[in-house]
């Protein structure tokens, strides 16, 4: 109960942009959005509570000890709290710019410098890695070793799905008619190592929009996995390769699947700005993305009405879709278009499943929490199809119903929902 | 036992025993996760408690509160911390008794309309709740989306909608209380009780008496149909006393509407920069003009305060065309409060109340305030009952701003 012995006791170098964090007038109208103070109750794992030791570390009224990085380590990153504040908080910023100072400056235990540094930052990003290092996990899987493994190590195993699809996706793929435009295709690194099938669903139904569609080679990660890890430097190594290569790929626009990545997408141009050379090359990167979502709806996609299905289908808001980006109405109006009345709403549908990113390997109990309440309320609905954008809230999702024994009820992909409803339309 | 006036002293025996009760996972009593306790929404003083405690059930508060009396420690009940006075700083430390845990809806009975929630319940939850059987919970605090139905008993709230509703007194039809010896009571209407009560009405004892009687922990509140119909209007004024005398002229033409609230140049134009809602820039003050009711009825009755605006001088009154713009309409006034953070970095409020008729003697008062102190104080307020907020602002970093933020607010 004691507080810790002071690790570093003067006012540390800035590192928060003070203004941003003094929009912050503590009014505390974020507190019920917030995933984490709902479950705990604690104003320290609230975003103004948040702020409040981001601030207080800033000014050296705190040190950076165990406690201040502990509640800043619980923040999902998922920024509900921003797209209620009538501030205006700048939270995500905020955020980046103290975990960044947290890695620089606050040791960690060995487990959690594997995960961050090593598993997290060196091999998810890369889709050659990732399939290696999940090789291993398969065996387990398949030879049904998990209850040999200890309870976290059991979790993280859970989210992998039985069936991963990996395929090299065409370079590019020509409109069939005359082509409405050029789309630059995002193929990111989970999903295409565990979602081929859902990257091919997005190309198809690009396609069948009528437009051209350009898989620039390459590409690698967004970054996101660096920033939200407190890795700034790398994340901006990953942005530069990305609008280099999508430069050249001379796109209209730029189409990504999976939210988290089309929200770091989207701040590039925050990202680079400081970077004379990239600034401006990157704010022109960044007014192209499009989430898939908002692309269709805008575009107009052309997919037979209606199906005769009598199932219930929801809709989760992936955070990154509906706070960062924030994109709420364009999916909503998409599935409603397929699946008609037979669309109900989730309960607490922008409360976040816990996944995260990688917060479900850094953070496992919490996670765990929110999965349990996700499921619950997916449960409620009584929907056998949760619909969601984002594939880190799938894999969640998907081991939350299967813990309880929820088989019947299916979590996909917006492009592979939209696909398969409209290929079942021409079947029909 | 602690002198008035003197911070208790938390012993680590003290913290023991209320991990005991609550778990430790209950009890924050490092002065580094404390530091987030020290204020609530009004941030102009700071006091740390000496320890927080985060019940699970009205049994532990109980215990917590009784041994607290033991050891003749200051309680203080705490629930989201949104209120803008002050009302649960722990000025000489002691346990502060945050309820945030204990936040369910318990029992809703459709059949008598009304709603038994736990004190930490968010007071918007209890609406969402019933809104699909057409009911809701009418006190709307501009907080409503997080502040709790604990907190707004303990300082009884209002919000737009009082002027036709009322306050959280009259939406509360009774509660559970933990007295400052640890001893449970319920006052008023029990959940399975009629609407009467024999003996002593002391119902009212606790409902704004800011937790000083004893500690809330849950609430029988009443449910109401929600209205038909709703027809919101916006009038635009040139100056403030156009607008006022508009108000008085509504209130004095026996219309009551939902809500009539009044947002001045200043805080108009911050909140049109968090929401783009297309409030004019430029004028001196706005109206927010809200009937509900029967549907049939209200066309009448928006002709008539239309022709009201216009006889005094309005430049524009327009219509919310359907929910969405109404909603969008709502969001901007409810958190104009907020949308401060784009005009200064702090800011203190007052709440006070005059008759409808001194409105605008009262805004050129404040308007003077401003400049003689030379700090600026946009209004944004519940014009309709001359429920007056006058919104100081201030940059705590210079001494001299908050010295006379004070001094004008104790001038206001």
């Amino acid at each position: 109960m004691k507080p810790d012995p002071p690790t570093n006791t003067a006012a540390p170098a800035r590192f928060l942009d003070y203004d941003k964090s003094l929009a912050c007038i503590h009014c505390g109208l974020c507190l019920s959005s917030c995933p984490t103070y709902l479950e705990t109750g604690n104003e320290n794992d609230s975003p103004r509570g948040r702020i409040y030791l981001m601030r207080a570390v800033q000014d050296g009224r705190l040190a950076l000890g165990q406690t201040a990085v502990r509640h800043v380590d619980l923040c999902l990153g998922c920024r509900a709290c921003e797209a209620v504040c009538p501030s205006g908080v700048q939270y995500g910023e905020l955020l980046e710019s103290t975990r960044d100072h947290i890695e620089r400056h606050h040791e960690r235990s060995p487990w959690q410098q594997f995960l961050r540094r090593w598993l997290i930052e060196k091999v998810f990003p890369y889709p050659e890695r990732m399939d290696l290092a999940l090789m291993p996990a398969r065996w387990v899987k398949q030879f049904g070793m998990e209850r040999l493994l200890p309870t976290f190590a059991r979790d993280a195993l859970s989210l992998i799905p039985d069936e991963t699809t990996s395929a090299p996706l065409p370079a590019m793929v020509k409109a069939g008619g005359e082509s409405r435009g050029r789309v630059g295709f995002v193929s990111g690194c989970v999903m295409s190592v565990m979602f081929a099938e859902t990257n091919a669903s997005t190309m198809r139904l690009i396609h069948r929009a009528g437009f051209d569609v350009v898989t620039p080679p390459g590409q690698g990660c967004c970054g996101a996995l660096f920033a939200h890890g407190g890795n700034l430097e790398e994340a901006r190594a990953a942005a530069r390769r990305n609008i280099a290569v999508f430069e050249q790929a001379q796109v209209d626009t730029i189409v990504i699947n999976a939210a988290g990545c089309g929200s770091m997408l989207k701040e590039y141009g925050h990202l680079l700005r400081d970077d004379p050379a990239w600034a401006e090359r990157a704010r022109r990167f960044s007014s192209k993305v499009r989430d898939l979502t908002e692309w269709l709806a805008a575009v107009g996609e052309p997919i037979v009405r209606g199906t005769n299905c009598s199932a219930k289908v929801t809709y989760h808001d992936a955070c990154h879709l509906a706070h960062a980006q924030p994109i709420e109405k364009a999916p909503r109006t998409l599935v409603r278009a397929v699946a008609g009345e037979t669309f109900v709403e989730l309960p607490e549908s922008n409360v976040c499943c816990g996944s995260a990113g990688s917060y479900n390997l850094t953070e496992p109990e919490m996670a765990a929490r929110l999965q349990q309440r996700k499921t619950d309320n997916i449960l409620k609905t009584g929907a056998k199809t949760v619909v969601t954008t984002n594939p880190g809230c799938l894999l969640q999702m998907r081991a939350g119903l299967k813990k309880s024994g929820a088989h019947d009820v299916e979590v996909v992909h917006i492009a592979d929902y939209l696909d398969r409803e409209a290929r079942r339309a021409n079947d029909d | 036992m602690t002198p008035p006036h003197e911070t208790a002293v938390i012993t680590p025996a003290m913290v023991a025993a209320l991990c005991a009760i609550v778990g430790t996972d209950g009890v924050i009593a490092g002065d580094d996760e404390l530091l987030v306790y020290e204020c609530d929404a009004y941030t102009l003083e700071k006091h740390l408690p000496g320890v927080v405690v985060l019940p699970r059930s009205t049994e532990e508060v109980a215990a917590v509160v009784k041994l607290c009396a033991e050891h003749h420690l200051p309680i203080i009940p705490r629930g989201a911390g949104t209120s803008l006075s002050g009302t649960v700083l722990a000025v000489t430390g002691g346990v502060m008794i945050a309820l945030t845990r204990m936040n369910r809806v318990l029992e809703v009975d459709y059949r008598n309309r009304r709603a038994l929630v736990e004190a930490g319940c968010v007071n918007a939850w209890v609406t969402n709740a019933v809104k699909s059987q057409g009911l809701f919970y009418a006190p709307d605090p501009s907080s409503q989306s997080a502040c709790t139905i604990g907190g707004n008993v303990g300082t009884n709230s209002g919000g737009p909608h009082t002027l036709k509703y009322g306050v959280t007194t009259n939406h509360v039809l009774g509660y559970e209380m933990v007295l400052p010896d640890g001893e449970v009571v319920w006052l008023g209407t029990t959940p399975d009780g009629g609407e009467d009560v024999d003996g002593y009405d002391l119902r009212g004892a606790a409902i704004g008496s800011e937790g000083m009687f004893g500690v809330v922990t849950r609430v029988l509140v009443r449910l109401i149909r929600a209205p038909q119909a709703f027809k919101t209007l916006l009038g635009v004024f040139e100056t403030v006393d156009d607008a006022s005398q508009a108000v008085s002229d509504i209130i004095g033409a026996g219309i009551v509407p939902g809500a009539l609230e009044m947002m001045d140049q200043l805080i108009t134009q911050a909140v049109e920069a968090a929401y783009h809602f297309g409030f004019p820039l430029d004028a001196g003050a706005v109206l927010i003009i809200e009937l509900d009711g029967l549907a049939a009825s209200l066309d009448k009755q928006a002709a008539q305060v239309v022709e009201i605006c216009r006889k005094n001088r309005a430049r524009d009154v327009r219509i919310a065309k359907d929910d969405q713009e109404r909603a969008e309409l709502w969001k901007c006034r409810k958190r104009a409060f907020g949308a401060i953070g784009r005009l200064s970095p702090n800011f203190i409020t007052q709440d006070g109340v005059v008759p409808r008729s001194k409105l605008p003697e009262m805004m050129r008062f404040i308007q003077r305030c401003s400049e003689e102190y030379g700090l600026r104080i946009p209004n944004v307020f519940h014009a309709g009952d001359g429920n007056l907020h006058p919104l100081i602002l201030y940059d705590e970093r210079d001494p001299d701003q908050v010295r006379r933020a004070l001094a004008v607010s104790d001038d206001i």
